[in-house]
């Protein structure tokens, strides 16, 4: 049912008149034109969408607008929005990305890992990202980049 | 458009500089790839393969028609010029994939961007500098060879002062002089082959990197398919009443396709779903069990690869291992998918495009709207990986064809299910091979290959019978049928399947001849860099001399690509209850010739292999009746996390060689190399990619 739908997007109020139903990829991506989000697979089996929704990592191909009326939604275009945040710094230092295009979506999720769990072991970064998918294979430094801004995060706190 | 007729093929040096905008344009030279209609100047080709740009403020760009797929190309075409112009690799600007600002290039595939462009723009760099330095020789008054150049300004040696930047001696003027045989830099290197933080870096990781699908443009319209149900079949009826229904929606029909038109993709998709369309299915054909009998059926009659010696009498003393060999379809499976954003307007076209080949792809638009092609401008800027599954863009062509119909710019975004129904699979295919020892001296072999294609059947082994024959292949040319959909290039086409089935057959004549393994492959290779590379990674991985199978669950393979030697060892344990091969650790020693980017081409290597172990061990592409049951990636496994092995990656020297091109050969050996470790591990032969969970049992017994 079409209504309007009131969010935080990336510290930001928003309102969207949409069909609630919709998901949130697509408003994100084409009624918001933010399109550092990405589509990848519309099952919820990639990845590739990842969102940030009340400091859990959610999928936003499918998620339902409605799921995020009165919530905080963080997409990618809000990392970093005062320089670059400690996971983007690392995925730049250790070229954890090639095609770059599941970045935003491993960025989001290890984003939200470090919020919950500020020092992960290796093997809890590996078991919290193994469902976002990369096929150019940059796993080995997506892992080592997560733990740099992990230690990062701590030398800083 | 006059930077789009700049690219065209065919025009003069003078037609180009006549065209473009301020700034120096040096013309350097791509021979593999120059087109034959391109008109002779000075008895030489003239050659518009690619160009660079120097600002008046000083910022050069590079121009390069290669697209960046995450393999780094963008990258080490800054550190090329940089290099030779001397001026800071921040100073450089990359531009790809553009066909309306670069020159023309076949494109990015075969690993030819680093042997052929690369040198290219080097020579185009030290032509640059060579035409500076005789510019500022006649500023400041001073010989050329009392001049220095140090970030882009140029000074006269030991007074720095006395100096100007290379824009203020292009400030306001085109300079159009040529300097012939300009040689590039022997050594000093301050970029090349120190490894450079990649250049598309600060896009992808804040998410301002555009990818096709990721073009908005005012009065964008979202494209909704109509596809059957199988390949071969046909449209009987369709009745479009329902979706024209939803408020917003256009329905455009042109010529078969019908698609479905929204500003919002989600809506448009919804849409096509009220279509009702009757399809008549095709004839039953081939599944993925029975296609290998029919793939032998029904290929052409096979070519010599190679033939030498006499197989009579290397029958006559050789212990004989036969054994055939099978590999299966393959996805390409990119996480984008297939995309396009296109806007027609009147008789131009501008098409982005997630494709490695956007020359070819303007030519394709340019045909389905009945323009010149100097009136398309196909712009792949950032392509969410390729592998060798972005050379053709059918969505360019449907996107162009919807955006004419609907005369408002629209984009096609392919679904998952799309992109595995329409992808240019790596063909299944059967290799058969017959060969023998005499005592640890390989004495026949003798090949034949069915669906993968040739390249790299012929043994490099020393081996004095031999006869290898192929039938069918990737690149097209099978009789209509072979394969029930289509086939292309898959990273390092033919060479996967062809490794897998040569070197897993070495580690059996290895074991007929009761040896080692390494021990046996350098008891019967001369070739110097093959057995570096052999030695190079035995080296690192510790390998344990023994008789396969040892229980260690250690494999070898080792392989050429594009000129490129490659070893890989791995450790893998079986489970014997289930048959899951989990791979431990992975060494890969390459020689890549020079080394331009060194990080680059590990990143290549890991990559290659977290690819080549997804492919070896769990790809496979379902079908039936030419439909693709293959729909996502639940059914699909790709490796993820948990499949991480360690992995060390040795780049053996080798200097003096020119620069090879590292994306594909890495990913060759890992099939025969994993193979070859489960017999290791349980004396299991497996015979065919991918080794799944069930194969390995079946092979268990």
């Amino acid at each position: 049912m079409e209504r309007t739908v009131s969010f935080t997007l990336n510290g930001r109020p928003v309102a969207v008149k949409a069909d609630e139903e919709r998901m949130l990829l697509w408003v994100l991506r084409s009624d918001l034109a933010l399109t550092g989000t990405k589509f990848g697979c519309g099952e919820g089996v990639c990845g590739a969408c990842t969102v940030i929704v009340e400091n859990e990592a959610v999928r936003s191909c499918v998620t339902p607008l409605s799921a995020v009326a009165g919530k905080r939604v963080l997409t990618i275009e809000g990392v970093g929005q005062k320089g670059l945040h400690a996971v983007q710094r690392a995925f730049l230092d250790h070229h954890a990305f090639q095609c770059g295009y599941c970045t935003p979506g491993m960025i989001l999720n290890a984003y939200a890992l470090l919020l919950k769990t500020p020092h992960p072991t290796r093997q809890q970064i590996a078991d919290h990202m193994e469902d976002n998918l990369c096929r150019c294979g940059a796993h080995m430094r997506i892992l080592d980049a997560v733990q740099q801004a992990a230690a990062a995060a701590k030398a800083g706190s | 458009m006059a930077q789009a007729e700049i690219a065209t093929s065919g025009m003069t040096r003078r037609g180009l500089l006549g065209a473009a905008g301020a700034g120096l344009f040096v013309f350097f030279h791509a021979e593999a790839q120059e087109p034959a209609r391109l008109p002779v100047r000075q008895a030489a080709p003239v050659d518009l393969n690619a160009f660079l740009k120097i600002a008046p403020d000083g910022r050069v760009t590079c121009l390069v028609g290669k697209v960046e797929l995450g393999q780094g190309v963008m990258t080490e075409m800054a550190q090329a010029l940089a290099e030779e112009l001397d001026v800071a690799f921040d100073a450089v600007d990359v531009v790809l994939g553009d066909t309306g600002l670069c020159p023309y290039d076949m494109g990015t595939f075969g690993s030819m961007s680093t042997p052929l462009l690369w040198p290219a723009v080097r020579r185009a760099g030290a032509e640059a500098k060579a035409v500076l330095l005789e510019m500022a020789s006649e500023r400041l008054k001073v010989p050329v060879d009392r001049l220095r150049v140090q970030a882009g300004v140029v000074s006269e040696s030991g007074a720095p002062s006395h100096a100007v930047a290379y824009g203020q001696l292009l400030e306001g003027k085109r300079i159009e002089r040529h300097i012939e045989n300009v040689p590039v830099k022997a050594a000093g290197f301050h970029l090349i082959g120190i490894s450079q933080p990649r250049k598309d870096g600060p896009d992808k990781v804040t998410g301002q990197a555009k990818y096709a699908g990721d073009i908005v443009l005012p009065g964008l319209l979202h494209a909704s398919i109509l596809r059957p149900p199988a390949h071969g079949a046909r449209l009987k009826s369709v009745d479009t009443s329902a979706a024209e229904k939803v408020a917003g929606v256009q329905v455009v029909k042109d010529a078969g396709m019908v698609a479905v038109l929204h500003e919002r993709p989600d809506v448009a998709c919804d849409a096509l779903g009220r279509v009702k369309a009757d399809f008549e299915n095709p004839p039953a054909g081939p599944d993925d069990r029975t296609i290998f009998e029919h793939i032998q059926k029904t290929a052409p009659p096979p070519t010599v690869v190679k033939q030498s010696g006499d197989l009579a009498e290397g029958e006559r003393r050789a212990a004989i291992v036969e054994k055939t060999y099978l590999n299966s379809y393959v996805a390409h499976a990119p996480i984008e998918t297939h995309s396009a954003t296109a806007h027609v307007e009147g008789d131009k076209a501008t098409v982005w495009a997630s494709s490695q080949a956007p020359f070819q792809v303007k030519n394709a638009v340019a045909s389905a709207l009945g323009l010149p092609p100097a009136n398309v401008r196909i712009v792949s800027r950032y392509i969410g990986g390729g592998f060798g599954g972005k050379t053709e863009a059918d969505q360019a062509v449907e996107a162009a064809r919807l955006s004419k119909a609907a005369g408002k710019p629209v984009q096609v975004v392919y679904s998952r299910r799309e992109e595995f129904f329409y992808d240019r699979f790596r063909p299944a295919a059967t290799m058969k091979i017959r060969a023998g020892v005499d005592g640890a001296k390989i004495v026949l072999w003798d090949g034949q290959i069915f669906g993968a294609g040739d390249r790299e059947g012929n043994p490099f082994y020393d081996i004095p019978n031999v006869r290898v024959t192929s039938a069918g292949g990737w690149m097209g040319g099978n009789p209509p049928g072979m394969n029930p959909f289509a086939v292309g290039a898959w990273r390092a086409p033919s060479v996967n399947s062809n490794t897998f089935a040569r070197e897993s057959h070495i580690d059996l004549l290895a074991a007929a001849a009761a040896m080692d393994p390494l021990e046996f492959r350098l008891k019967n290779l001369t070739h110097p860099r093959m057995r570096r590379v052999l030695e190079s990674a035995a080296r690192e991985f510790g390998w344990k001399a023994g008789r396969a199978p040892t229980k260690r669950g250690a494999g070898m393979g080792c392989g050429m690509y594009s000129n490129v030697c490659n070893a890989t060892m791995v450790e893998v344990a079986v489970n014997r209850g289930t048959g899951a091969v989990e791979v431990k650790r992975v060494v890969m020693a390459l020689d890549v010739g020079q080394v331009v980017n060194p990080d680059g081409m590990r990143q290549q290597a890991e990559g290659a292999v977290m690819m080549g172990m997804s492919s070896a061990l769990s790809e496979e592409v379902a079908f039936r009746d030419g439909d693709v049951l293959t729909r996502g990636f639940d059914s699909y496994p790709i490796a993820r996390f948990s499949w991480l092995p360690k992995i060390e990656i040795v780049l053996v020297e080798n200097p003096g060689s020119p620069a090879l091109g590292g994306g594909e050969p890495p990913i060759i050996a890992m099939g025969a190399a994993l193979a070859n470790a489960i017999f290791d591990a349980t004396g299991a032969r497996v015979l065919q990619m991918p080794m799944t969970p069930a194969r390995v049992k079946a092979a268990l017994g």
